[in-house]
């Protein structure tokens, strides 16, 4: 297992883990959402390539009502 | 009367025009229902959103609704401290929602809300190398203001007063400062507490005027949307008209004789 900090709280996911793989876990995959890993952006289309190290941060935004 | 001198006056912000002067911020509504309703009768046709953690509860349906009135979105970067943070909010929102343009952000602190002049030059230089169209938030300061457009902002947008704290603008002068020496356009950003406010915005010179809390937290948000639209127009018109000068003594308006 590999410890991530998803959006500020650690979780553990399964060693070589995708970013794909790791947001439909969360179930966070839907349309208006953009994803950084340690503080670079993560285009939706490499979503399936990129394989998510231990202690890896990810940031996972999306848009709300706000000034 | 007043929509179709809108339509001969447009607001251009980077090649893009829009007909509505009123920019409106989505944050404050106490539902989307009423937001709808504000968002139609303040006739804008660009409003902000901001970026949240996509846990967060009322992601997507603020997104929904913004699509389906066809307005366009702006996203921003409050709630970022530095600049490092801004540029990284942008290039999520930009990639999440599929926007280029950006009104840019950095607070100094909670207490005030007040932008934090450094961090957000030294944002907006790197977010305009990286393509992006910057609509500044910044202080009454016209020195800052021009360094923001030489920076390549696509507009810089000022506040009258804190943010939520429907103080007016405080320094019109400084307002008039930075209107007067613009090369893109001023946006009224923040302040703005009642219609008054918004229409001497647009009398001292600004090319639009943003504002939130003042409709959505009104006891009746709906009708304030519409005082607002009012204001900016008449205010528009007010200084495309050209002001009578201020005079210390009275001047009869009908000859003495």
């Amino acid at each position: 297992m590999i410890e991530v900090e998803v959006n500020g709280d650690e979780r553990e996911f399964a060693d070589g883990i995708t970013l794909a793989e790791l947001l439909d876990q969360l179930g966070t995959t839907q349309r208006g959402v953009a994803v950084a890993v340690d503080g670079q952006v993560v285009a939706r289309g490499a979503w399936p390539e990129v394989v998510i190290a231990d202690g890896a941060k990810v940031q996972i935004l999306t848009a709300v009502q706000g000034g | 009367m007043a929509d179709q001198v809108n339509m001969a006056d447009p607001l251009v912000i980077a090649g893009h025009k829009l007909q509505s002067r009123l920019i409106i911020g989505t944050g404050g509504a106490s539902n989307l229902a009423v937001l709808e309703r504000a968002l139609v009768e303040s006739g804008t046709e660009l409003t902000t959103v901001a970026m949240r953690r996509a846990d967060t509860e009322g992601g997507s349906g603020v997104l929904e609704l913004l699509r389906r009135l066809g307005i366009r979105l702006l996203p921003n970067t409050a709630g970022c401290r530095s600049a490092a943070e801004a540029v990284l909010t942008a290039q999520l929102a930009r990639e999440a929602l599929e926007t280029d343009w950006i009104k840019l952000e950095v607070h100094a602190d909670d207490r005030t809300l007040l932008p934090e002049p450094f961090e957000t030059l030294e944002a907006a230089e790197t977010l305009v190398a990286d393509g992006f169209t910057v609509l500044a938030y910044t202080n009454d300061d016209p020195v800052l203001a021009l360094r923001l457009a030489e920076a390549g902002c696509a507009a810089v947008m000022p506040l009258g007063a804190p943010i939520g704290t429907g103080l007016g603008i405080r320094n019109p002068h400084n307002i008039e400062l930075i209107t007067s020496r613009a090369s893109v356009p001023i946006v009224l950003d923040a302040g703005i507490g009642t219609a008054s406010d918004a229409a001497l915005a647009m009398e001292l010179g600004c090319d639009a005027v943003l504002l939130s809390t003042a409709v959505t937290r009104a006891q009746d948000p709906e009708r304030m949307a519409t005082a607002m639209r009012h204001a900016v127009a008449g205010g528009r018109l007010a200084r495309l008209a050209g002001r009578i000068p201020q005079r210390f003594w009275a001047q009869a308006s009908s000859p003495p004789r």
